[in-house]
């Protein structure tokens, strides 16, 4: 996908030159291989900087909350979904807005490339078409893209932006037939106390850095339940319970509005897959409620709405 | 000084026979990444890496550690008294630890351990532990250790140098403790002039090769408000996303927070690590927030490490060139770019 930043930066350059929007918002090229840096934009001498490729997999959304100018935006398929969320619960206006879609084919899973060279250091990895060359002291190696997609984009069914402005590409073939939650029910077939020590041991390792939670759109609260202290909700230490009680509390806190855009997991210093809880909770409100988050900027999640005829007893 | 060569079997079984004596942390490989675990029945050491994820900070200094301990049962006579919770102060080792992160507890120190203030539990743990240094043949391409008064076989504050020749490990004494150490292994043999030899080629082949170059000769002689008020802040902080992994990792950050943990009539005082990230860093009593933006915070860390730290011990900067955040920061804030920012202004 890296041939979509000349493209990135023309149309950057034409919206602040026009004033479309007062600022751009897209990526530079990483210090490290396969890490990029979002970056704001204003002065359209600088547009140059402005970088694509398959290691953008953070989420842009997240910089929007609570910017008051007119923005160029850059968003993939999960990217666009949550800047529909974010415009649902009112962090962000629609007509702030200039949304450059990119057409997505799937962002590179970092860890699986460092395990495929054997965890040796890695000093440059360029994209070719569909290929991967990766290179290090002493080695050389060609992979398949396709083979180091990050999971969350292997089943991915919105790889093109549900709404834009203008688009970088033409819209790229949607997968057909891919199962989302085949992990999601391996757990759920596993019996209670096995899966509590597979969330248990999944976690283990966590430091409590919160990036999983700084790195997701959706957690924009002012002050999030784990931080605050008049009443304490969470003990602050890395007691097992507490940390499990962050984890699967903002699970819930996401169930109707996780896109599963993968930078939590992606940004996790430690690799903990915290999209196993996230992507339960999507299962359950896809099977209960029919319901995929933001795909449209006009409806409420499901767990935010109260409807005089639902059909569950218990509201009425 | 004492300069003994194993065999890399010999070594790892040297370390199994010390395991009576000590305490030995050392590195392993859990999933994808090396951490120092204490060396327990079934545990192998792997010398084979570039370095830890996380830092061995946590070692001496835990991310969560029970300070005291209290009962506020009122029959109980001692109810509302804090006592001092239990610890282990026995010997312990650090081996393989990378000079970098000697160096790190050599910085941290200056705030646990100085003329003014003693923390008797950091001191207590430092002092009963060796360290037993790993020096570095293949440094990391984000490693700068030699730009902040370091160096891949740097032997300052190491209590044991390690050299990895290959097929076995040359290590030479540096203290007391550390002689100590390589005879109670009663495993391999003195040095031959050849190994010396190679030890001293393989510290110079590296060296030679690495040269990371990070600029920070200017820091001491700035105006603190001049950098304090430089107009890049806002620009370098905004892919910032203000969460723990720099601090957490950083083997010199030192910030911690007290917090007190009460179930039914027993409490605890934990102190845990903190981070100058997080927006609950400076939350007053009051209410009051002196540093509610996020550039405010990122100035923060950056001005401590390399401003503040700076001017007020005159011997360099709060940083030992580990890398560590520059590798695993999610969003990608280098800090060897923002040095040259500052150094720059
Ligand atoms: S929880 Fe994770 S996958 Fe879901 S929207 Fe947030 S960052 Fe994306
Ligand atoms: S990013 Fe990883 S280590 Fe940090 S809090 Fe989340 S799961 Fe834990
Ligand atoms: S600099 Fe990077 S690692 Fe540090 S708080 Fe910001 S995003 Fe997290
Ligand atoms: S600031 Fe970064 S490079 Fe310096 S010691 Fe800390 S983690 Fe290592
Ligand atoms: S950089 Fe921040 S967390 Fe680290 S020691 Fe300084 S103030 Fe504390």
């Amino acid at each position: 996908m890296h041939e979509y930043s000349e493209k990135i930066r023309d149309i950057a350059e034409k919206l602040l030159k026009n004033g479309t929007v007062d600022v751009f918002i897209g990526f530079k090229k990483g210090t490290v291989p396969m890490m990029n840096e979002p970056v704001l934009i204003s002065d359209p001498e600088k547009v140059h900087t402005l970088h694509w490729d398959s290691h953008c997999a953070l989420n842009l959304c997240n910089y929007l909350t609570g910017r008051t100018d007119k923005i160029g935006i850059l968003a993939t398929g999960c990217n666009s979904r949550n800047i529909m969320t974010h415009i649902v619960e009112n962090q962000i206006k629609r007509e702030q807005l200039h949304i450059v879609g990119i057409p997505c084919t799937g962002m590179i899973d970092h860890r699986a490339v460092q395990r495929a060279v054997q965890f040796k250091e890695i000093l440059d990895i360029t994209e070719d078409k569909d290929r991967l060359i990766v290179k290090g002291d002493g080695f050389e190696e060609k992979l398949d893209k396709k083979d180091f997609l990050q999971s969350n984009c292997l089943t991915c069914a919105h790889r093109n932006p549900v709404e834009y402005d203008e688009l970088v590409a033409d819209l790229v073939p949607e997968q057909e037939g891919v199962s989302a939650y085949e992990d999601v029910t391996q757990i759920e077939n596993m019996n209670i106390d096995d899966r509590w020590d597979f969330f248990r041991d999944m976690i283990s390792s966590c430091i409590r850095c919160y990036a999983c939670r700084n790195a997701c759109p959706l957690c924009y609260c002012p002050t999030c339940f784990v931080d605050e202290s008049r009443p304490q909700w969470v003990g602050k230490s890395i007691d097992p319970t507490d940390t499990m009680t962050f984890h699967i509390l903002r699970a819930y806190h996401c169930a109707g509005r996780c896109t599963d855009c993968g930078a939590c997991e992606r940004a996790c210093p430690v690799g903990i897959p915290v999209r196993q809880f996230t992507k339960k909770l999507n299962k359950d409100t896809l099977e209960l409620f029919s319901w995929e988050a933001g795909l449209t900027s006009k409806q409420r999640p499901p767990l935010d709405v109260y409807k005089v005829d639902d059909y569950n007893d218990f509201v009425k | 000084m004492k300069t003994t060569s194993f065999t890399k079997q010999e070594w790892d079984e040297a370390l199994q026979g010390l395991s009576d004596s000590y305490r030995i942390f050392v590195p392993i490989r859990e999933g994808d990444f090396h951490m120092f675990r204490p060396l327990e029945n079934g545990i192998k050491p792997d010398f084979d890496f570039q370095n830890t994820r996380i830092s061995p900070k946590s070692i001496i200094y835990p991310q969560s550690e029970r300070m005291f301990e209290y009962t506020l049962e009122p029959e109980d006579p001692e109810a509302n008294i804090l006592k001092e919770a239990p610890k282990d102060y026995s010997p312990r080792a650090i081996v393989g630890i990378r000079p970098c992160d000697v160096h790190a507890f050599r910085i941290v120190q200056r705030n646990f351990d100085n003329p003014e203030f003693r923390d008797p539990w950091w001191v207590k743990h430092f002092e009963s532990t060796i360290l037993v240094g790993l020096g570095c043949n293949r440094p990391c391409s984000t490693c700068f250790c030699t730009s902040v008064g370091g160096g891949p076989f740097h032997e300052e504050g190491l209590d044991i140098m390690v050299y990895d020749l290959g097929d076995r490990f040359l290590a030479k004494s540096l203290t007391e403790k550390g002689e100590d150490f390589l005879n109670k292994t009663k495993a391999g043999a003195p040095a031959d002039q050849p190994a010396l030899q190679a030890a001293e080629d393989l510290k110079e082949s590296v060296e030679k090769a690495f040269n990371p170059n990070v600029t920070m000769d200017h820091l001491h002689e700035k105006a603190v408000l001049d950098l304090f008020n430089a107009p890049f802040w806002e620009e370098v902080a905004f892919a910032c996303i203000n969460c723990g992994t720099c601090t957490y990792l950083c083997p010199t950050c030192w910030c911690f927070d007290i917090q007190d943990e009460v179930f039914a009539k027993q409490g605890d005082r934990i102190r845990n690590w903190d981070s100058c990230m997080f927006p609950l860093f400076t939350l007053e009593g009051s209410g009051h927030n002196p540093r509610t933006k996020k550039f405010q915070r990122v100035r923060q860390r950056f001005m401590h490490k390399l401003k503040y730290y700076v001017d007020k011990y005159q011997d360099g900067v709060q940083c030992s060139g580990c890398g560590r955040c520059v590798r695993y920061c999610p969003v990608n804030i280098d800090i060897r770019q923002v040095a040259a920012l500052m150094n720059e202004l």
